[in-house]
């Protein structure tokens, strides 16, 4: 590993983890409750920036897809692969969190919120993703196939959105209300929220810098191999 | 307080799953580096006879 | 272009092989989703909508399969490379292909809908068939992308509706209340904004595909 890499491993981590035990202190001591939904509402202190992050995430990876398939070096790709694996964890995560709070709150585990919905076919499209990964080879055509998924369903997923909004929406008999950590009044609760939102960014880019070393790795473990049929043939 | 549990609930699946993965990835990036070394040792073994 | 459509015509017409799988697997479906429901109940006229388009897009994501397996069992597609022709183009012809080929299977598949669900007949059907043209348009062309991609996959089988469900998810809600509208006999401009979703969905998915179809076909 360069010495550039390793100081920013030596500077990541250990950032990483005091921003985060800041946020866990800000969140369980710091910060007063919600006077409306009582203490259960901290659970949003992590679940929004978790969406976020996943957002980010899959965003990421229909960049490096397109410029994979655009530049076609195998930097590109990983990165996406990187992210997509990443960005599923952050979705499994929101997927767990948001029904853990809904019970209390909504009395329900689940609604057909459009929020919801989207999240729960967004996590099925980058499952898709991650299985077509898995199935195909270490060759480029299948890096390429996943490039275009990775591309199709970021585009598909505002259209995707939409629809489940306004398939909740024109039947007025259902559950609309939506709290979304904008009623963020008090300014310690501004803050938390913002010292949480730092502490998984840091999360995702520690996970993703690991993450994408785990590919750099396999990349180069590939070409030795190569390297020694090749010589074993010779 | 009874949401206290769900509380808890929802921050231990946090920490455990990203746990988790961050042991599966220290593990597997160091069998990867493992075998690199091994492969590397071996083309040069090859190399010098 | 219009030579490799009439190509792809020709030769379906011939065997009719994917034609009759898609009608089949159409008219089963909506056979098996019958029985889900009591024939007298409420119930089945709610559900008539999302039973037809359950119908349409489990059809045609196995007819889409059958029509690449069979070009690769040929290697076909590598003679189609071989052509002069923009892998755009290759692309919308097949996509129109395969659109053509759907649209032929609901000259069947709606009136057994129609005879199976007890519906009345009436004007308010050109909406439905409108949003049919239009869905299945989308899903041809999103669907012709993928099925090329998951064609020369290791488990294609799975591969394919897997990739395209979540996917085609707006096509499916959009379809299923387009019809779910025009069966309940209200105003065109009620199903408007869905129709428009789809016409949306249909230009950016064939933009999308004409534009990285070559990507998928790549060696």
């Amino acid at each position: 590993m360069s010495t550039r890499r390793q100081s920013i491993d030596l500077v990541l981590g250990p950032l990483t983890g005091l921003v985060m035990l800041l946020a866990i202190f800000m969140v369980f001591v710091y910060v007063p409750s919600d006077r409306v939904q009582g203490i259960i509402q901290r659970i949003f202190y992590f679940h929004v920036p978790l969406a976020l992050m996943t957002f980010a995430a899959f965003g990421l990876v229909a960049v490096a897809s397109a410029l994979f398939l655009w530049r076609g070096s195998r930097t590109w790709d990983r990165l996406a692969h990187s992210s997509a694996e990443v960005g599923m964890l952050f979705c499994t995560l929101v997927l767990v969190t948001g029904p853990i709070w809904a019970r209390p709150v909504w009395g329900t585990w689940w609604t057909w919120d459009a929020r919801l919905t989207t999240t729960l076919i967004l996590w099925l499209i980058y499952a898709a993703y991650l299985m077509m990964r898995s199935v195909s080879g270490p060759g480029d055509q299948g890096a390429r196939y996943a490039a275009v998924l990775g591309i199709v369903g970021a585009v598909d997923i505002p259209i995707i959105n939409r629809s489940v909004y306004w398939w909740r929406t024109i039947h007025p008999a259902v559950l609309i209300t939506r709290e979304g950590g904008s009623g963020l009044s008090d300014p310690r609760m501004q803050a938390t929220f913002g010292v949480c939102f730092l502490a998984f960014l840091l999360v995702f880019l520690w996970l993703l810098l690991v993450r994408n070393d785990s590919a750099r790795l396999r990349d180069a473990v590939e070409e030795l191999r190569q390297q020694a049929l090749m010589q074993a043939s010779s | 307080m009874d949401n206290l549990r769900f509380l808890f609930a929802a921050y231990a699946a946090v920490w455990a799953l990203l746990f988790v993965y961050i042991v599966v990835l220290s593990r597997r990036n160091r069998a990867l580096e493992k075998e690199i070394e091994e492969l590397r040792e071996l083309l040069q073994r090859r190399a010098r006879q | 272009m219009l030579a490799l459509i009439r190509k792809d015509l020709q030769i379906e017409f011939r065997t009719k092989e994917t034609l009759a799988s898609l009608l089949l697997l159409g008219v089963l479906t909506l056979l098996v989703l019958s029985f889900a429901f009591d024939p007298t109940s409420e119930l089945r006229v709610e559900a008539a909508p999302g039973a037809l388009w359950v119908a349409v897009i489990f059809a045609g994501v196995l007819g889409l399969n059958r029509s690449f397996l069979a070009e690769r069992e040929n290697e076909c597609l590598q003679g189609l490379l071989l052509c002069p022709v923009d892998r755009g183009t290759i692309y919308l012809a097949k996509a129109i292909g395969n659109f053509v080929f759907m649209m032929t299977a609901q000259l069947v598949i709606v009136p057994i809908f129609i005879f199976f669900f007890n519906l009345p007949v009436s004007a308010a059907f050109g909406g439905v068939v409108l949003s049919l043209l239009l869905g299945i348009l989308g899903f041809a062309g999103i669907g012709t992308l993928f099925a090329a991609i998951s064609v020369r996959t290791r488990a294609r089988e799975v591969m394919l509706p897997l990739l395209l469900l979540p996917l085609v998810v707006p096509i499916f809600i959009a379809g299923v209340k387009v019809t779910g509208l025009m069966l309940a006999g209200k105003p065109f401009s009620a199903a408007a904004p869905w129709l428009n979703l789809m016409v949306g969905f249909d230009v950016i998915f064939l933009v999308v595909g004409w534009l990285v179809f070559e990507y998928a076909v790549e060696e």
